[in-house]
C-alpha cells in the first residue's frame, strides 16, 4: 500500500515552520515575509511526505531534487531544511548576516540547497537539466521546481516550459505559488497571467489546480503528478500572500518587509492559537 | 610557404568529437546553431548526449547548468554575441556564481564574421565574460589550438568561455606545441617592444614581427590565449625587458584583452601601451579582409602601433 500522509502532523509542522519564518525575518530585520508564508504547505507537503532525501547525506546520488526558483522565498526553505535536520535550527537566526551560509537569496553549498537563485526565471531550466541528467544516468529521481507567480513574467520560464514538454520530462514537477501579488501590486493589475491553467496545458503540461494551503490537496497533487507519464506536471497552487498572520495576509507591503518586534509578538500569538 | 587556413570552430568540432569518444560524461547543447557552431559533428556521433534547445540561449544555459549539476560536463554552443549578450544573467547566476561545470562556446567572435554584420559580430563578449568571478576565458589563435583548448576545458573545473571564429584563419601552431590553460606562449623573442595578441591577431602579430625585423626592430610576440586567469608573469617580464607593449585583439579595446593586460601592468610594471582592437564602435557588414583594414586590425596597424609605443618609451627615458 502506498504511503499515506499524516495530515495533522503535517499541519503541525507547517505551523512551526511559519513561526520559524517570522522569527528569522525579524532577527534579520529584512527579507520577504509574504511570499515565504504563502509557500509553507507546498514545501512541508513535499519534504515531509513525498521527497526522497537523506539530510545526513545531502548530496546522495539517489536523492530527489528541489529547485527553489523564487529565491526570495528562501526563509521558508531554510526553516523546512532546518526542521528536516539538514542543519541546526540555531543557524536560522544568522539569516542575511555577514558570514552566514543563509544568504538573502539561497546559495548552493548550504546543505539541502541545490541551486543559487534570486534572479527570477532561471529555476525551471535548471530543473530540466537535472531531469535530463537523471535520464542519462538512468536514475529514477524526481525533480521539483517551485516558482512564484510574478516570476512567470520572465520569458525564460516559457522557454523552459517548451523544453520540459519537448523532452517529455515526466520526472519534472513544477509548482506555482499563485499568491496573486508581485512587488508592484496585484498580478492582474501589473501583468495578468490568466488563463494560467490553460497556458500551461497549451504548453503540453498536465496541470493540477489546488488550494495550496490545504495539505491534503498538496500531497495528493504530488502523488498524482508522479503517475503522469510522457509529459511534465504542474501543481498550480492558489495561495494567500502572508498566509497565517491576519495583518500580513494580502498586504503587499510585506512582500519585502520583515516583521518588527511588536508585529512578531502578535504574529506568533496568532500562529500559536490558530486551529 | 603556403599558409593553411582553417576556422577555429572546426578545431572545436574535432575536439568535441574526440572528447565524446574518450569521455562518457560529455554532453552538448545547441541553441539552433548546430551546424554553424560545429556541435553537429558531435551530434552525428553521439545523438543521445546531444540536446537541441531551439532559439533559447537563456534556457540553454540553465539546462546546461542542471546537466552539469548531475555530474556531466556540458558544452553550450551558440554565437558569442548571444551567449554573452542574450544570456549574460544566466551565465552570471546559473554558471559563474554556482561554479557549474558548463563550457560556453561562442563562435562567430569578432568582425571576421563578415557579411552578417554587427548584430552577429561579438566584439564585446570577452569583456562581459572576463568580469565574472570564477569564469575562465580562452581565445584560441588557430584550429589546432582550438581543438586543444576544447579538450583542456573539459578538465578545467567550473565555467569556461571559449571564443571561436567563423572564417578560416592561418594555422600558426603545431600539433606538438603544449597548450595549458592560463599559460601564455612566447612565440618570438624580442627586446624593443612586446606584442601581446590573442585569436586571429596572433597571426597578424607574427607578420608584424617579421616586417619590424627588416627595420631592425626586435618585437617579442606573446600568444595570450587565456585572458582569465591571466598569465601575469610572462606579461610583467615582457614589460620589464622590452619597456613597451602593444596588445592586439579582435574585440573592443574597452574591457577586453588589452584592458586585462593594462590592469596587470598598471599595478606591477607601468610601461607605455598601445591598443589594437575595435575602437569603441559596432562592427559592420563586409568581407572580413576589408573589415580588418577598415577597423585597423592588420599587421600594418600593429607595426605602426609598435613604432609609436617605442617612440613613447624613448621619449620617457
Amino acid at each position: 500500500m502506498a504511503k499515506q500522509p499524516d495530515i495533522n502532523e503535517l499541519k503541525k509542522i507547517a505551523k512551526e515552520v511559519r513561526i520559524e519564518i517570522v522569527k528569522m525575518l525579524n532577527c534579520a530585520g529584512s527579507g520577504h515575509t509574504g511570499g515565504s508564508l504563502s509557500m509553507v504547505e507546498l514545501l512541508v507537503g513535499l519534504y515531509f511526505y513525498k521527497f526522497n532525501c537523506d539530510p545526513s547525506k545531502p548530496l546522495c546520488n539517489t536523492r530527489d531534487i528541489f529547485v527553489l526558483s523564487k529565491g526570495h522565498g528562501c526563509p521558508a526553505l531554510y526553516a523546512v531544511l532546518a526542521a528536516m535536520n539538514f542543519f541546526s535550527k540555531d543557524e536560522l537566526c544568522t539569516l542575511r548576516k555577514a558570514g552566514s551560509r543563509l544568504q538573502g537569496h539561497p546559495q548552493r553549498g548550504l546543505p539541502g540547497v541545490e541551486i543559487s537563485s534570486g534572479s527570477l526565471g532561471q529555476g525551471l531550466s535548471i530543473a530540466n537539466g537535472f531531469a535530463l541528467g537523471a535520464r542519462l544516468n538512468k536514475d529514477p529521481k524526481r525533480v521539483y521546481c517551485l516558482m512564484g507567480d510574478g516570476e512567470l513574467d520572465e520569458g525564460q520560464v516559457w522557454e523552459a516550459a517548451l523544453t520540459s514538454a519537448h523532452y517529455k520530462l515526466d520526472n519534472v514537477c513544477g509548482i506555482i505559488d499563485y499568491n496573486k501579488f508581485q512587488i508592484d501590486g496585484r498580478i492582474e493589475d501589473i501583468k495578468g497571467l490568466e488563463p494560467l491553467k490553460a497556458k500551461w496545458q497549451a504548453f503540453g503540461w498536465e496541470v493540477f489546480e489546488i488550494n495550496g494551503h490545504n495539505i491534503k490537496e498538496v500531497t495528493e497533487a504530488y502523488d498524482k503528478a508522479e503517475k503522469i507519464k510522457g509529459r511534465p506536471s504542474m501543481v498550480l497552487a492558489h495561495t494567500v500572500k502572508g498566509k497565517g498572520v491576519s495583518f500580513f495576509e494580502n498586504k503587499n507591503k510585506y512582500h519585502g518587509v520583515a516583521p518588527n518586534k511588536e508585529e512578531l509578538a502578535k504574529a506568533i500569538e496568532e500562529l500559536e492559537t490558530e486551529k | 610557404m603556403e599558409i593553411k587556413m582553417k576556422p577555429t570552430r572546426d578545431g572545436f568540432g574535432e575536439g568535441l568529437v574526440e572528447l565524446g569518444r574518450i569521455r562518457e560524461d560529455i554532453v552538448v547543447l545547441s541553441a539552433d546553431l548546430t551546424e554553424s557552431t560545429r556541435a553537429a559533428w558531435f551530434k552525428e556521433k553521439f545523438p543521445e548526449r546531444f540536446f537541441s534547445m531551439g532559439v533559447s540561449e537563456q534556457d540553454m544555459m540553465g539546462t546546461a547548468a542542471g546537466l552539469a549539476l548531475s555530474g556531466k560536463v556540458a558544452f553550450a554552443c551558440t554565437f558569442g554575441a548571444f551567449a554573452a549578450g542574450r544570456a549574460w544573467d544566466q551565465v552570471r547566476v546559473s554558471l559563474a556564481y554556482m561554479k557549474t561545470n558548463v563550457k560556453v562556446v561562442g563562435t562567430h567572435g569578432g568582425i571576421s564574421v563578415g557579411e552578417d554584420g554587427p548584430t552577429h559580430q561579438a566584439n564585446e563578449e570577452l569583456a562581459l565574460m572576463r568580469i565574472l568571478p570564477n569564469m575562465t576565458v580562452i581565445i584560441p589563435c588557430d584550429a589546432i589550438e582550438a581543438k586543444k583548448a576544447t579538450i583542456a576545458s573539459a578538465s578545467c573545473p567550473g565555467p569556461v568561455y571559449l571564443r571561436l571564429g567563423r572564417s578560416g584563419v592561418p594555422v600558426v601552431t603545431k600539433e606538438e606545441d603544449i597548450f595549458k590553460i592560463g599559460k601564455a606562449v612566447l612565440l618570438k623573442e624580442g627586446k624593443d617592444v612586446t606584442i601581446i595578441a590573442c585569436g586571429v591577431e596572433v597571426y597578424e602579430a607574427l607578420r608584424a614581427h617579421e616586417a619590424l625585423k627588416k627595420e631592425n626592430i626586435s618585437a617579442r610576440v606573446i600568444n595570450l590565449h587565456t585572458i582569465k586567469p591571466i598569465d601575469k608573469d610572462i606579461i610583467i617580464k615582457a614589460a620589464r625587458e622590452t619597456g613597451a607593449v602593444v596588445t592586439a585583439e579582435e574585440h573592443t579595446i574597452v574591457g577586453g584583452m588589452g584592458s586585462a593586460v593594462s590592469e596587470v601592468l598598471s599595478q606591477s610594471c607601468p610601461v607605455p601601451m598601445e591598443f589594437i582592437g575595435v575602437k569603441d564602435r559596432f562592427g559592420e557588414s563586409g568581407d572580413p579582409k576589408e573589415l580588418f583594414k577598415l577597423f585597423g586590425l592588420t599587421a600594418d596597424d600593429i607595426i605602426k602601433a609598435a613604432k609609436k609605443v617605442i617612440a613613447r618609451k624613448n621619449a620617457r627615458d
